[in-house]
């Protein structure tokens, strides 16, 4: 239980740091609503172009819309700016500072940094879900609502899982600049249905990039789509993939010799 | 009249050294940027992500309505979109958010101390790290190619054009971003317009859908504007069936709207630099 005092005190104390810029709150704001007519808008001309897609109606994309942005916020928010710091200190040999602490060094380098203010893509993600669920005929009771909220949460650990082996790679390689942009771009993947794409890129958004498991199961979940296989799946894979994190994360953290000292 | 045989040769010199000044900035830009190929490779990578999902979601929807929309097949669309690669590539330039970078660090108060405006020099170095670019896209346009069957059958005109328009796009878009960038003379927060301007850009220059897609009074807008003749155009001028005239009229209005980006720029440059006062250095 250390592990969750030391990550509620990194976050009120990143929060404390990030109300220091207010002004900030503003460019996120504008950010968010810039990025959410955008997505409104590429919805708009794809269904006036077509009833549905594979399967989907506008409605129910729109929850789709609405869990990308959602997740997008969180691993903005959250994930990112830590993984990206943990590239950054291996290449700086600031690693060092975290490593001699007297706790569990991934629990420390995963929760450092929190970014409050993409909390504003969260709340318009939950906004978009809420218009589109309004709009979906399919019913939505209690269990789809828990089913929503337990593959969330999957999904979030299978993404968090994936970032770091990713900044794992950089005790081998301090070249990893590209990571956040290819990130960026392969997770607009899940805006779409991951069955129209073709075999090898769905495998790999799903396996490889877990956006399926992050985006596209939780709005099955939403959309009365979701079978319990799926879930099962979801569950089984999360925890797999965080053995398999954290055992590369040590085994790279075995590697590391420090920069500094 | 004595003034005019002495200005004729100096005339001649001046853009003799302009010229040296443009191919060697371009020939350095070369050889520093093929340095970094891997993690040029990696944002090449990341950059087709946009593409591919674009690409997928209009083949889906082509599929579904028996072959085509709006008279567009699927072939047609990974011929789009494999072309765009390289025109977005075309597209990436000395950016706005560069000159609040460049006026923050004091990097422009050295590139000021050079006997040349500073846009030259952008102009010639992202030049030549477009070669390297171009070069390095060549794979990927291959393996999209195997992936996804584009139907392109280009007359030797359309080639010609398409070889000179993403040049004139190159142009339009510096143009336009060195332009935009002058706000940073005047607010340190120019970035939530550089992404508005980004957002307008993305629907109305066919980086989103081939503009037919769009909603006709969009299109009708969209012609009057700068953004299709960087994008649309040099795409549609390999990949569709425009006439040669309309080629041609292309590529003039591309060379219009550069010098209109040029003479917008020098305006703005101009007062913008009066109001600029280094510090530190």
């Amino acid at each position: 239980m250390n592990a969750v005092r030391v990550s509620w005190l990194f976050l009120k104390l990143g929060v404390l740091n990030e109300l220091q810029y207010r002004v900030n709150f503003f460019v996120s704001l504008m950010q968010a609503a810039i990025a959410l007519v955008t997505g409104l808008v590429v919805l708009a001309l794809v269904y006036s172009h077509t009833e549905e897609l594979n399967g989907w109606s506008k409605s129910e994309l729109l929850c789709v819309l609405g869990v990308q942005i959602l997740m997008g916020g969180a691993i903005k928010m959250y994930i990112q700016p830590n993984m990206t710091r943990l590239i950054e200190d291996v290449r700086d040999g600031k690693l060092d500072f975290a490593l001699t602490k007297p706790e569990d060094a991934q629990v420390l380098v995963s929760v450092r940094e929190v970014r409050i203010w993409q909390a504003v893509d969260i709340v318009s993600g939950l906004i978009v879900l809420a218009v589109g669920l309004s709009r979906v005929t399919t019913s939505f009771g209690p269990p789809e609502a828990a089913a929503f909220a337990v593959s969330l949460v999957f999904g979030a650990v299978l993404i968090y899982c994936f970032w770091l082996v990713i900044a794992t790679v950089a005790f081998w390689v301090v070249n990893m600049w590209h990571a956040v942009e290819l990130f960026d771009g392969i997770f607009q993947t899940g805006r779409w249905p991951i069955g129209i794409y073709p075999t090898w890129l769905r495998v790999s958004v799903t396996f490889l990039v877990p956006i399926a498991f992050a985006v596209t199961v939780p709005a099955e979940a939403l959309t009365s789509r979701l079978d319990w296989q799926t879930l099962v799946l979801a569950a089984v894979f999360t925890v797999v993939a965080f053995a398999i994190a954290r055992w590369f994360w040590r085994y790279g953290l075995s590697k590391y010799s420090g920069a500094s000292a | 009249m004595t003034t005019v045989p002495q200005s004729v040769p100096r005339e001649a010199g001046r853009i003799r050294s302009m010229v040296d000044i443009y191919l060697s900035t371009a020939r350095m830009a070369i050889a520093s940027e093929f340095q970094y190929r891997t993690g040029h490779y990696f944002f090449l990578l990341g950059m087709i992500a946009e593409p591919v999902i674009y690409l997928v979601v209009w083949t889906t929807i082509a599929d579904q309505q028996g072959g085509e929309v709006q008279g567009l097949t699927a072939g047609y669309f990974a011929a789009y979109y494999i072309v765009w690669t390289l025109v977005r590539n075309m597209n990436i330039v000395f950016g706005a958010p560069y000159w609040e970078y460049r006026i923050r660090e004091g990097d422009l108060n050295r590139d000021l101390l050079r006997p040349v405006l500073p846009l030259h020099y952008d102009i010639a170095w992202f030049a030549g790290w477009k070669v390297v670019m171009i070069v390095l896209w060549l794979p990927i346009a291959f393996g999209l190619s195997l992936v996804f069957d584009p139907s392109l059958s280009p007359r030797p005109a359309e080639i010609v054009t398409f070889a000179i328009a993403i040049w004139g796009a190159y142009l339009i878009r510096t143009m336009l971003q060195e332009s935009l960038g002058m706000l940073c003379f005047w607010t340190t927060r120019g970035a939530a317009i550089f992404d508005l301007y980004m957002t307008v850009e993305l629907l109305l220059s066919g980086r989103l859908v081939p503009l037919p897609l769009m909603p006709d009074w969009v299109q009708e807008i969209s012609r009057f504007l700068p953004f299709q003749w960087a994008f649309y155009f040099p795409i549609e001028s390999l990949v569709g069936d425009l006439s040669n005239q309309e080629l041609v009229q292309g590529l003039l209005i591309q060379l219009l709207w550069i010098l209109i980006g040029l003479a917008i720029f020098k305006v703005a440059w101009r007062s913008a630099i009066k109001r600029y006062s280094a510090v530190g250095g």
